[in-house]
């Protein structure tokens, strides 16, 4: 049996209500289950419009005018209705308090279950199970309100897995977090990728932190996609540049570097493979 | 000239976001202060235009006290343009926008207009005079903010977040644009916790962490400081991180900025050669 893509994306194009100029032009890709996808590209290159794209809130909520064909799991987007999209693919908001409404974090985790008519039984395992699964069981009573930001995407992350999807988009979830706080949820999502299979999209400008964990990178760029590999080839080409994304500070002081010399055009990502680098042309 | 002294403030909520702080910024001076989410940093600039005014201590802008003056006669002297940029927009077109404050603070038609055509000049906004602040994005919506502040030519400019949501190219224009500010004399204050940012600019680094000044000193010396970037909730920059690692080679540690990192590798391959 051959194992189909959990994303596939052809010739999909897409124009907002009462714009002219297309949102996204002719996008074709595929994502394959367990991908842990960086989608990055310069402000209002149609990012987010991509990801309301697979999640089906363009065109369902958006209107507009959509060609082409976007299936998750299969099922063709078009065709299915939000709230049957929604056991598929988790949306996780760039800022925590517009998805967050609760009194307190496990009546939150617990609405989305409610809606979907589960057993007392299996909503209350489930509801133990992002709690644990995020690291949040000593949140369980407390106001969404009151927990730093942080901790309140920690929220959002575990009432958005409780429905289990299989795939998860976040929409740049760590920025207005501090850099500490940032390094964590990235490893969060990190773990929910490695031990759950989960399939992670996450839009983001900052990639310094993110090269090591991310396997594959979509650039975009006035609604198109641009690049689309591995990170060690999108971070080390010149039209990665060009477009101006922010490629990790480690690859830009090796390409600074590197013109000194005859060197590889495989950029290292992380610092140890910097220094040993370094240390190899000493 | 802005002078902090033993500053506290709690918010009607009973948040203490700032304890006892003191802090001078010399005029043509350039700070960011960094630390966590919570840490006070907002609070303490929301003092410098007379926002807020302290429940204790005093805040002195060239002498004078915060308490004494009107916030519209403070902002005449301090710029201050907040995180999130729809907070202070609300006129229909850009060019309205920036116009609003000049005509408040009395200026001239001709100047408003001259002033109004430099400010779109510098942030790249010329483009969009007519169009309406709300139909920009996030990051435009931000550079509308700055230029309707920089028109009235505050003597002093607090930028809250300035890099929140902005992408590579637009960090980049920022960055010469800041620079280009503090050249011409103008103080300039960063909120921020973009710490690769930070590096590239190498400014005097206030770390703040839940209300209080935890550290005050040179880029190079907080930033390259695991103990300080810990208690500020920051990580070292990744510059610094490599530096770390290659100490053995005679190389110093208090490294942050690309510039300083390439001399520095470049130097040592060439002697090695």
């Amino acid at each position: 049996m051959i194992l189909l893509p959990i994303i596939e994306i052809k010739d999909l194009s897409y124009t907002y209500p009462g714009l002219s100029k297309p949102s996204l032009s002719n996008i074709t890709l595929s994502i394959e289950r367990g991908s842990f996808v960086t989608l990055t590209g310069p402000s209002g290159c149609g990012k987010t419009t991509l990801c309301r794209c697979i999640n089906g809130l363009v065109p369902h909520f958006y209107g507009g005018e959509a060609t082409g064909e976007v299936k998750v799991s299969n099922l063709s987007v078009q065709d299915q209705p939000i709230s049957e999209l929604a056991q598929h693919v988790g949306f996780v908001f760039q800022n925590p308090e517009n998805q967050l409404f609760s009194l307190s974090v496990e009546r939150e985790i617990a609405f989305g279950l409610e809606n979907l008519a589960l057993p007392r039984e299996e909503m209350k395992e489930r509801l133990e199970w992002a709690l644990d699964v995020i690291g949040i069981e000593d949140l369980r009573q407390r106001s969404p309100y009151e927990l730093s930001g942080g901790q309140q995407q920690r929220v959002a992350i575990a009432s958005v897995i409780a429905m289990k999807p299989k795939i998860l988009i976040f929409d740049e979830p760590t920025s207005s977090l501090d850099p500490l706080a940032a390094t964590k949820l990235f490893k969060t999502i990190s773990r929910l990728n490695k031990t759950l299979g989960l399939t992670i999209i996450l839009v983001e400008h900052r990639l310094d932190l993110l090269s090591t964990l991310t396997n594959q990178v979509i650039v975009m760029d006035d609604g198109e996609v641009k690049m689309n590999g591995k990170p060690i080839e999108v971070f080390g080409s010149p039209l990665a540049k060009l477009i101006g994304i922010g490629i990790p500070k480690i690859v830009r002081l090796y390409q600074e570097i590197a013109n000194t010399g005859s060197v590889t055009k495989r950029p290292p990502l992380s610092v140890e493979d910097f220094t040993s680098y370094l240390r190899s042309r000493l | 000239m802005i002078n902090v002294e033993n500053v506290s403030y709690t918010y009607p909520s009973g948040i203490n976001a700032l304890k006892e702080v003191s802090v001078e910024i010399e005029d043509g001076a350039f700070v960011a202060i960094m630390g966590e989410n919570g840490a006070g940093k907002t609070t303490l600039v929301k003092h410098f235009n007379g926002l807020l005014k302290p429940n204790e201590g005093n805040v002195t802008i060239d002498g004078i006290n915060t308490r004494e003056l009107s916030i519209a006669e403070l902002s005449k002297k301090v710029g201050l343009v907040f995180q999130n940029a729809d907070h202070q927009l609300f006129c229909e077109t850009v060019e309205e926008e920036i116009s609003f404050g000049l005509k408040n603070f009395g200026f001239s038609d001709k100047t408003v207009k001259k002033r109004v055509e430099w400010a779109l000049e510098i942030l790249d906004l010329a483009q969009y005079r007519k169009t309406s602040p709300l139909m920009l994005s996030g990051g435009e919506r931000k550079r509308v903010a700055l230029a309707s502040i920089m028109a009235w030519k505050p003597k002093i400019v607090v930028l809250d977040e300035p890099t929140l949501g902005q992408d590579q190219n637009q960090k980049e224009r920022l960055l010469q644009f800041i620079k280009q500010l503090n050249t011409q004399g103008n103080t300039v204050v960063l909120v921020t916790h973009d710490i690769e940012f930070v590096a590239e600019c190498n400014p005097r680094v206030i770390l703040m962490a839940k209300g209080e000044i935890v550290a005050d000193g040179p880029a190079k010396k907080n930033l390259t400081n695991r103990r300080f970037v810990k208690k500020a909730s920051l990580i070292l920059p990744q510059i610094t991180q490599i530096f770390n690692e290659l100490a053995d080679l005679g190389l110093p540690k208090d490294v942050i900025g690309t510039y300083e990192a390439k001399q520095l590798i470049n130097n040592l391959i060439k002697g090695e050669q």
